[in-house]
Parts: structure tokens; sequence; C-alpha cells
């Protein structure tokens, strides 16, 4: 055994004179090589920049590269600042207005289309997904048109039930409202076909014999599917918070520079925007943009703790 | 299949599809009122009752339209950019996710996590060093700036091996190796073919994400000739506040090419969104 072993070791060093490289060897260099670029875009605008910020963000630097260092200063002026503080605020109040309606009705609307006796389901399969391939800018301008305070559709509509014109962009609760639903009708058909998908490979039996037992579909709704799609409700959460932290055209272009006159749109991406690239205040925008990494960080922790307590409870 | 103790015409059933009829009118009426708009004239737009119906000035509304922005060169800029995109994207991909599922080399599977977890990291926030690098590689008002940093994507990568993984039998890839096929050549003949409802997939969400995309965009291309679509339809609407037929024409203009796309494409596209999402 042990001097076949070493003849195989020998003919091996032999060989590498003799046959430059084995599978072996060539497969390492293959898979490297095959992933290496993936890893080299990620390193250089990924990576790299989310901790270069840290150190620009010690720094007073502008758009010319002048710099001088100042430490912690940016942090302490930022936490001063009740304009970012705002953005915080609006940040949160618009991701929360979006996303927990979006994703329930998302799941209701999922749960519909998977019943058997629906007819036409590609049709609104189709139709209830089109909105997200619309791009946010023209949500943002479609939008901006329908939520009109004297000419907008939405109040002449509203005017039939009694309500008076309501000024979207000029009140906060307003700009709020119209920003969240823009969000909502963007993702609440691709968040239900994800949904959907997952309903799909729920075994029927399940349903069947809940239904022999007596339970009505609203039961089933929130005995059967909820708790067997949980992993995929948790990812949509997940890529929501993320995706909601960050949102920044539908402000922009809604409520215009600063987010309208008091702020009222303004939200943390748009102000990082707006210190870096029209005020120029690079190193104050990148203490904006760490602590709203910081933000994110511990909000997919605390996804993640959530999700592990009720994966062990069981 | 007979589903047991439910009426053909219950009241459940009809509010089911109430529910139904009215979710889709929400998704698709915006659609056509960016239409009824855009095909009417200013005055129309601002008076109430608003207009209901389609008017008859949308040649005109487009007329301003490329009075005031430079809208074909911004529709071949996207075009450009999103083709250069979605294939370097298909390409590189692809390579890294046979790879990752056939390919034995030492980290494979702790690597392939790193780029799942990737995924959660937000790129966006680096914007700040993003604008330096390509800042330092003069490639402001460039389209390589938008091209290159979207070149390949840890949800592709994902993507195709999770795909490969599952639809590429290793027989077919040692019997490959003992005929004395390359790594490359493995891919190129035997893994490519085999995947390309995989590819077909991937490359329309790249394809229609990259046409939409916006912050990046808007921070490195600011000279008006290389604006793509998406930083056009910001400018007319920024700068022509007032005329609200003339704006959303522009934007119904821009909307109708991706959404050509997505519907000659759709049934492959939803199938695949499906498909993907289960195969996790």
């Amino acid at each position: 055994m042990s001097t076949n072993l070493q003849v195989e070791k020998k003919s091996k060093t032999i060989g590498i004179f003799r046959k430059p490289l084995t599978q072996e060897k060539k497969d390492r260099i293959a898979g490297y090589l095959y992933i290496s670029p993936f890893f080299i875009l990620f390193g250089v605008f990924g990576v790299f920049p989310i901790f270069f910020t840290a150190y620009v963000s010690l720094n007073k630097w502008d758009i010319l590269g002048t710099k001088s260092f100042i430490g912690m200063k940016n942090y302490a002026l930022l936490m001063g600042d009740p304009v970012f503080w705002k953005s915080i605020g609006n940040t949160f109040s618009i991701w929360f207005l979006s996303t927990l309606p979006q994703l329930f009705l998302a799941l209701v609307l999922a749960f519909i289309l998977n019943q058997a006796f629906i007819k036409g389901k590609d049709f609104f399969r189709l139709s209830v997904f089109i909105p997200n391939i619309t791009s946010v800018v023209a949500v943002a301008i479609i939008f901006g048109a329908i939520f009109g305070e004297n000419y907008g559709i939405l109040n002449y509509l509203l005017s039939f039930i009694g309500i008076d014109p309501v000024n979207w962009t000029g009140t906060l609760l307003g700009t709020h409202a119209a920003i969240s639903i823009m969000v909502m009708w963007r993702w609440m058909g691709y968040n239900s076909i994800i949904y959907l998908a997952a309903l799909q490979s729920i075994p029927k039996d399940l349903y069947e014999a809940a239904t022999i037992d007596g339970a009505n579909k609203i039961q089933q709704f929130f005995k059967i599917t909820i708790p067997m799609i949980r992993p995929m409700i948790i990812f949509t959460v997940i890529v929501s918070t993320i995706g909601g932290m960050q949102i920044f055209s539908e402000p922009l272009i809604f409520s215009g520079a600063g987010g309208g006159s008091f702020n009222q749109g303004l939200t943390i991406t748009l102000y990082l925007y707006e210190e870096a690239f029209v005020r120029n205040n690079f190193g104050y925008a990148s203490a904006v943009a760490w602590v709203l990494f910081i933000i994110i960080v511990i909000f997919s922790l605390v996804n993640l703790f959530i999700t592990k307590r009720i994966n062990s409870t069981e | 299949m007979n589903e047991v103790g439910v009426k053909k015409f219950s009241i459940g059933r009809i509010s089911t599809y109430v529910f139904l009829v009215t979710i889709t009118i929400l998704s698709l009426f915006p659609f056509y009122w960016m239409f009824v708009i855009g095909s009417n004239d200013t005055s129309a737009v601002n008076k109430f009752p608003p207009a209901f119906i389609p008017g008859t000035s949308f040649f005109e509304n487009a007329q301003k339209v490329f009075d005031n922005i430079k809208f074909f060169n911004a529709i071949i800029n996207s075009f450009i950019v999103s083709t250069c995109v979605t294939i370097s994207v298909l390409f590189f991909c692809s390579l890294a996710g046979y790879a990752f599922a056939k390919i034995r080399f030492k980290g494979n599977k702790a690597l392939f996590i790193f780029v799942i977890g990737t995924m959660m990291v937000p790129i966006q926030l680096g914007i700040i060093p993003s604008y330096m690098i390509i800042s330092k590689f003069g490639w402001i008002n460039d389209l390589k700036a938008v091209i290159v940093p979207w070149a390949v994507n840890a949800f592709g990568v994902f993507w195709m091996r999770q795909y490969i993984a599952s639809a590429i039998p290793d027989e077919l890839i040692d019997a490959g190796k003992i005929d004395g096929c390359t790594n490359f050549r493995i891919y190129w003949n035997i893994v490519l073919p085999s995947v390309r409802p995989a590819i077909a997939t991937l490359g329309l969400i790249t394809f229609m994400q990259v046409w939409n995309e916006f912050l990046w965009p808007l921070v490195v291309l600011k000279n008006e000739a290389v604006h793509t679509i998406q930083i056009a339809l910001r400018t007319l609407n920024g700068a022509y506040y007032q005329d609200f037929a003339m704006i959303l024409a522009g934007t119904f203009m821009a909307t109708i090419p991706i959404l050509i796309v997505f519907l000659v494409f759709s049934k492959q596209f939803i199938a695949g969104l499906t498909e993907g999402s289960v195969k996790t």
C-alpha cells in the first residue's frame, strides 16, 4: 500500500515535468479564474467604497479632493443636525407605510391567484406584475400627476365621496402617503409573484385535509399558508427593508430639491445625495452614508435574530 | 380538482374576483392615464374635472419633447448601456455560476456563501468613493462609468449557479473531460446551450434593471449628450414643470420600449422568476 502510494507520488512529481498540469490543477485554476471577475469588481466598487466612505467621513472633503482631517466632527455635526433627524424620521415613516400593507396585500393576492377556481390566471399575473417594469422616474412623474392638488385625478375622485382636496405634495402625511403608494404600486405584484411561487410548492393535500376538517379559507390562510411560506416572507421583509432604507428617486422627483419646502419628503439617501453631489460636502455626506449603513446592518441583524427566535420556538 | 363544500357562485368567490379586478385596474390605470394626459393639450389637463379619454394632441406633445430634450439620443444611450451590461452579466455570471456548480476547487462552498452574503450589502452607500474612482479613471460623462461597475453581479452568479447545478448532470461534464475538453470548452459547448432558459430570464431581468437605473447615472452622467432616458425624463420633469401634457407624453414614449420587450417575453419572464425562486 505504502509503496504503491510512493510510486504514485513519484509518478506525479515526474508527471509535472512531462504534462504541465493535472486535471485537478486545471480545475482549480479554471475555478478561480472564472469567479474572479465578480470578486475583482465587488472589491473595487463594493468593499473598497464602503470602507473608504468611513475614512472620507473623518475629513472635511470637497469634490476636488481638497481635504483636511477633522476626526469625528462630521458625526458630531450630524447628531445635532435637525434636517438629518428629519430625514431619518421620513425614511422610517415611508418604509413602514409602504412595506407592511404591501406585503400583506401581496400575500392575499398570491393566495387568491393560487386558488384552483380562478379563471384567467395568466392575465391577472401579468397585469399585477407590469408596474414593476416601469422605471421609478416614470412612476414618480405619473403619480405626481395623479396626486396633483388642483387638477389631480385622485382629488377629483375623492370629491365624489365627499372628501375635500388633499394637499398631497405640501403636507408631511400627504407626501409620505403618496410616496408609499408609489412604492406599493411598483412592488406589490412582484412580491405576490414571488409568494405565488412559494405557495405552489405547498402540498395540496394539506388544504384538502383542512377543508375536510371544516377550516374555512381565512383560517387556512393564517394556519397553513403563512407558516408554510415563512422563509419567503422573511426574505421579502429583508429585501424590502434594505430597499426601503435607501429610497431616493421617488422623493427626489415627487418632492423636488431638499424633499420639499419643509423637507417633508427628504429621505436619508436623498440627503446623502444632495450633500455630496449638490453641495459638494463629500466628508459630511460620507458620515450620512456610514450612519445609514449602520442602521441597515442593525436592521438586518434584528431580522436575523427574530427569524432565529421564531425557528427555535418550533 | 374538486374542492369540498364550495359552491360555484358563492359570495366568497364573487368578492375574490372583485378584489382581483380592482387590483388589476389599479395596476393598469396609471398607464392608461399617462396616455390620456400625454395626448391632451395642457389646458385640457388643467381643467376641472380632468380629461378621462385620450385626446388628439399626442404628436404635438411629442414634438415638444423632442425640442426640449435629446430624446432619441437618450434612448440610444440607454440601449447601449443596457445591452453591454446584459451581455457582460450573462457571460461572467454564467461562467462563475458554472465554476461554483461544477468545478471542484478549494473554498468553493465558502466563496459561494460569501457571494450570496454580498447581496445584502447596500452597495449604493459607497457611492462617494465609487464616484472618486470613476473620476480618477476619467470616466465622468462616459458611458463606461455605468457599464463597467455593473458588468457582473451577485444575483446573476447565484441565479446561474442554482440553475446549472440542477439542470446539468455531473456525468455530462465528466464525459466531456474524458473526451479531453478544456473547462472553457465544456462551458461553451455543453453548459451554455443547456441553460438557455435561465440565460433568457437573467438577460431580461438585467436589461430592465439597467434600463430603469437612476441614481448612479444621475451622479456620473452629467453632460446631456450622455444622458440615459431616465435622466432625460428627470430633466424634462424638472425644467418644464408646468407642461404636464408634454412631460407625460415623454414618459409614455420612454416607457413603451421596455413595455414591449416585457410583453413579448412576459411568459418566459414570469415562469423563470417563479421557477428560480423555488429552486433556491
